[in-house]
């Protein structure tokens, strides 16, 4: 192998492990968020805002 | 008012996940694109460098291999200061930071040791020598990959913080030993040629790339990092609603 071929690899596993580490990092979050707006959609809600709720009745 | 209330308040006002949440989503948009620019730059500056009289091209795998491991170093070292956080102010973002740090730290630490490895092969004629620097290095991996296990193995939020706390505490002994392995020991790895006490040795040609990609990281690191704490704030979240809706479907039958 060249010079050029162990630089290449070197550059190649940066773009695959720290892209595929930000890739899932962001599916995550997207799919955080969803789970979220899903279970507020059937109106569920945190215990910190029902007591909210609950205190200014 | 005090000196010590003031930042009393501001700890205390950050300990908020709602606040945190919405102060790292105003910060994290910028952080992105600073992070963009500066290792775009880094990159530019990395291939417009000359190469090194003795290693030739293979100097440029330096460039991402230097800024990978003393961020694979750092992520620990802020595991480490959230995990006190952890421990003796029971603060709610520090778990959150350990665990959200734990991946991040290890994916830098495996291309810390990939870079490594392409560029021993050609320079040293060996892909992996157990050499204090290397074997040490090797050690925070597995620390990392435990870390990562234990969060997963243990469904009690409580104490999963605890123990991994202990374990980031107990584990960041290796920090100094990684550091100092290049002068304790006889190793193949070189010694420090960058934070020395007598300057870089380094050719400015070769030592500006690498202290911008060092930076263009530092600020992957931090996006990186704010977005995986946003991540397991929304991860607990949703934990809490489906409790709480299958303690109302309980109340309801």
């Amino acid at each position: 192998m060249t010079h050029t071929t162990f630089v290449a690899l070197s550059y190649a596993a940066a773009v695959l492990l720290i892209g595929g580490l930000a890739l899932s990092i962001w599916l995550d979050g997207r799919a955080r968020r969803r789970e979220i707006a899903a279970l507020e959609t059937k109106g569920v809600r945190r215990r910190s805002t029902a007591s909210k709720e609950q205190s200014h009745r | 008012m005090t000196e010590t209330t003031a930042s009393a308040g501001w700890f205390t006002r950050l300990a908020n996940p709602t606040r945190f949440i919405s102060l790292s989503g105003r910060v994290l948009p910028w952080l992105a694109i600073a992070t963009t620019f500066v290792i775009a730059f880094g990159l530019f500056m990395s291939f417009a460098a000359p190469e090194d009289y003795q290693q030739g091209s293979t100097v440029r795998i330096m460039f991402i291999h230097v800024p990978a491991a003393w961020l694979a170093m750092m992520c620990y070292t802020v595991m480490a200061v959230s995990a006190i956080g952890s421990l003796v102010w029971r603060h709610p973002l520090a778990d959150v930071s350990v665990k959200a740090a734990a991946p991040i730290g290890a994916v830098f630490t495996a291309l810390a040791l990939i870079t490594g490895s392409l560029w021993g092969k050609p320079m040293w004629g060996a892909w992996w020598v157990w050499d204090a620097r290397l074997t040490s290095f090797f050690v925070l991996f597995l620390m990392y990959l435990g870390l990562i296990a234990l969060y997963r193995a243990i469904d009690d939020a409580t104490r999963v913080a605890r123990l991994s706390a202990i374990l980031v505490l107990i584990g960041f002994i290796n920090i100094p030993i990684i550091k100092f392995s290049v002068e304790w020991w006889n190793t193949l790895h070189q010694p420090a040629s960058v934070f020395r006490m007598d300057g870089p040795t380094i050719h400015p040609s070769l030592l500006y790339p690498l202290l911008l990609m060092a930076i263009g990281f530092t600020l992957l690191f931090f996006t990186l990092h704010f977005m995986g704490m946003r991540n397991e704030i929304w991860r607990r979240r949703v934990q809490i609603m489906r409790q709480n809706a299958a303690r109302q479907i309980g109340a309801d039958t």
